[in-house]
Formats: C-alpha cells, sequence, structure tokens
C-alpha cells in the first residue's frame, strides 16, 4: 500500500519526529528532545503544509522509478556501513572514546566554570560558541535565499506586483 | 554477546538507506525531502546513541552524581537540527518555485518537458 496523499505524508512526517524526540529522552538528551520535537515535528509540518497548500495535495500515479537500480545501490551502502560498524564501541560502554576524551572535562568542571548546572547550554553558549555563530549565519542565509526564491525581490513577486497594478489600473477611471 | 551490543548503529543504517532509497527513487519533490530529512534523523540518533553512557543521567549537574552523558554530541545536534530545519525550507521554497514554472513536482514530468523545449 502506498500513500498518495500527501497531507498524510505530512502528518506520518510529525509523527516520525516525535517519536525520534522520545528516543532522544530515552538516550538522556533531554535538550536535543524538545528541539526535535519543536523544530521537527512542529516547524517541519508547518512548512509542508504551506508546500502542498501551494502545490498540490496529491501524488500522481506511477512516479516511482529505477527501482531496482535504487535498491542494489542501497543495498551495497547498507552492507559496507553495517560492515562498518562491527568496529564500533558497544551501546552504552563508559569506556569508549567518547567517553573518556573531553567529557570529563565538561562534565566535573563545567558547572563550576560557567556557573550553569545545564552542560548542554555550557558548551552550547561558551566552550563552542562560534559554533552557535556558525549555525547562525547559516539560518540567515536560508532565510535570504528563502526570499530570493519567493519573496517580492523574486520573478515571481514581480509578477503578482504586477498583476495587482494592472488590477488597480482597471478599476480606475 | 559483544555483537548485539551493536544495535543502535544498525537502527542508524537501516534508517539513513530507507532515507536514500526514498531520496534516490522517489519521483515526488515533496517525498524527496521527506526522504532527506528521514536521512538527517538518523544521523542525529547516530550522534546522541554515541553520547549515551551506560549507568549516566542528562547532562544536568546534580549533587552526588559523577556519570553523565556526554554533552558534546548534544551540542552538536542541537546546531544541526536547526541547519537542518533551514535547509528543508529552502529546498522546500525550492519545490514551490519549480511548481509555478513546471506546474508539476513530479521529477519525470519536469524532464519531459525539459527535453520538449
Amino acid at each position: 500500500m502506498r500513500i498518495r496523499n500527501l497531507l498524510a505524508v505530512t502528518m506520518l512526517t510529525g509523527i516520525y519526529s516525535l517519536v525520534v524526540a522520545v528516543l532522544f529522552v530515552l538516550m538522556d538528551a533531554p535538550d536535543v528532545a524538545l528541539t526535535e520535537a519543536a523544530v521537527g515535528a512542529g516547524l517541519m509540518v508547518i512548512l509542508m503544509l504551506g508546500t502542498i497548500a501551494l502545490t498540490t495535495r496529491e501524488e500522481r500515479r506511477h512516479s516511482m522509478r529505477h527501482n531496482l537500480l535504487a535498491l542494489v545501490v542501497v543495498a551495497i551502502t547498507g552492507a559496507a556501513l553495517i560492515y562498518a560498524t562491527l568496529d564500533m564501541p558497544r551501546f552504552g560502554d563508559p569506556e569508549a572514546p567518547a567517553h573518556v576524551h573531553l567529557s570529563p572535562r565538561f562534565t566535573q568542571e563545567s558547572p563550576e566554570e560557567i556557573g550553569i548546572p545545564n552542560m548542554v547550554t555550557s558548551v552550547l553558549a561558551s566552550y563552542r560558541g562560534i559554533d552557535t555563530l556558525g549555525e547562525a549565519v547559516v539560518v540567515f542565509a536560508a532565510a535570504v535565499g528563502v526570499l530570493l526564491v519567493l519573496g517580492s525581490g523574486s520573478v515571481r513577486g514581480r509578477k503578482s506586483r504586477d498583476a495587482a497594478r494592472r488590477g488597480a489600473g482597471d478599476e480606475g477611471p | 554477546m559483544t555483537l548485539l551490543g551493536l544495535y543502535n548503529y544498525w537502527i542508524v543504517v537501516v534508517l539513513m538507506m530507507i532515507g536514500f532509497y526514498i531520496v534516490i527513487a522517489q519521483g515526488n519533490l515533496v517525498k524527496k525531502i521527506v526522504g532527506l530529512n528521514i536521512f538527517q534523523t538518523s544521523a542525529f540518533i547516530f550522534f546522541i546513541s554515541l553520547a549515551w553512557r551506560e549507568g549516566g543521567t542528562a547532562p544536568i549537574a546534580l549533587p552526588g552524581v559523577t556519570e553523565y552523558a556526554n554533552p558534546l554530541p548534544h551540542v552538536l545536534i542541537l546546531t544541526a537540527i536547526v541547519v537542518g530545519v533551514a535547509l528543508t525550507a529552502m529546498g522546500l521554497a525550492l519545490v514551490v518555485r519549480i511548481h509555478e514554472t513546471y506546474g508539476s513536482i513530479e521529477e519525470d514530468d519536469i524532464h519531459q518537458q525539459d527535453e520538449q523545449q
């Protein structure tokens, strides 16, 4: 059974994001879970609803192509990735490299150094503040991009402005 | 059994390949972006599962607790989620624009119209 209704696809995407947020809570990452629930299940669904309102709600039939070739490529890539995981540390292993290098520094000293009990906030805003600056730059660039594609400065915006002007001219004397 | 301790990576690989397959094989542009989103969340789950530690708690300082999950991957993924939604917004804006020009969001329709010109 295939879903051709894009509204249903959007709803399922939102539910998927919520399930992923629950997974994050279970893996001791409440900050990430909150962001995923707000951004993934909230903002993403709103953006997709806007898109299908501006385009179309039904997917046309026979749009699935290259099924076999895609399946082979995906299977080979997946097998290579599974093979690569055999060298990885066990899930939750306290001796894993991720837990012996930087983590003790952050978890033991950041509450005194920064004065905030939440270590994720300390690392985000202080130790790795440049990352957050980079994030702001990317969000700004994306906002500029969306405005250039859809906003009043684009071809589309000029067209609708011209149409409005023509409409106003017709009503005049 | 040590091999079973790797199940988090296998879940990540399966999700990642589902997203990859949707991006390659789906002709509908909105569904392609949903596939990209699934691919993205699989990378998030990979990082958060690396940060999780048996016997640890969430990285919020509590008196008497010494073992926490690693806060660094959490920070990286917080950034990645916001960047991801910015890119999704950009992709969806392009989908809207493509629909205005071609009147369709199906890949083969668009190719067909390009060949006719």
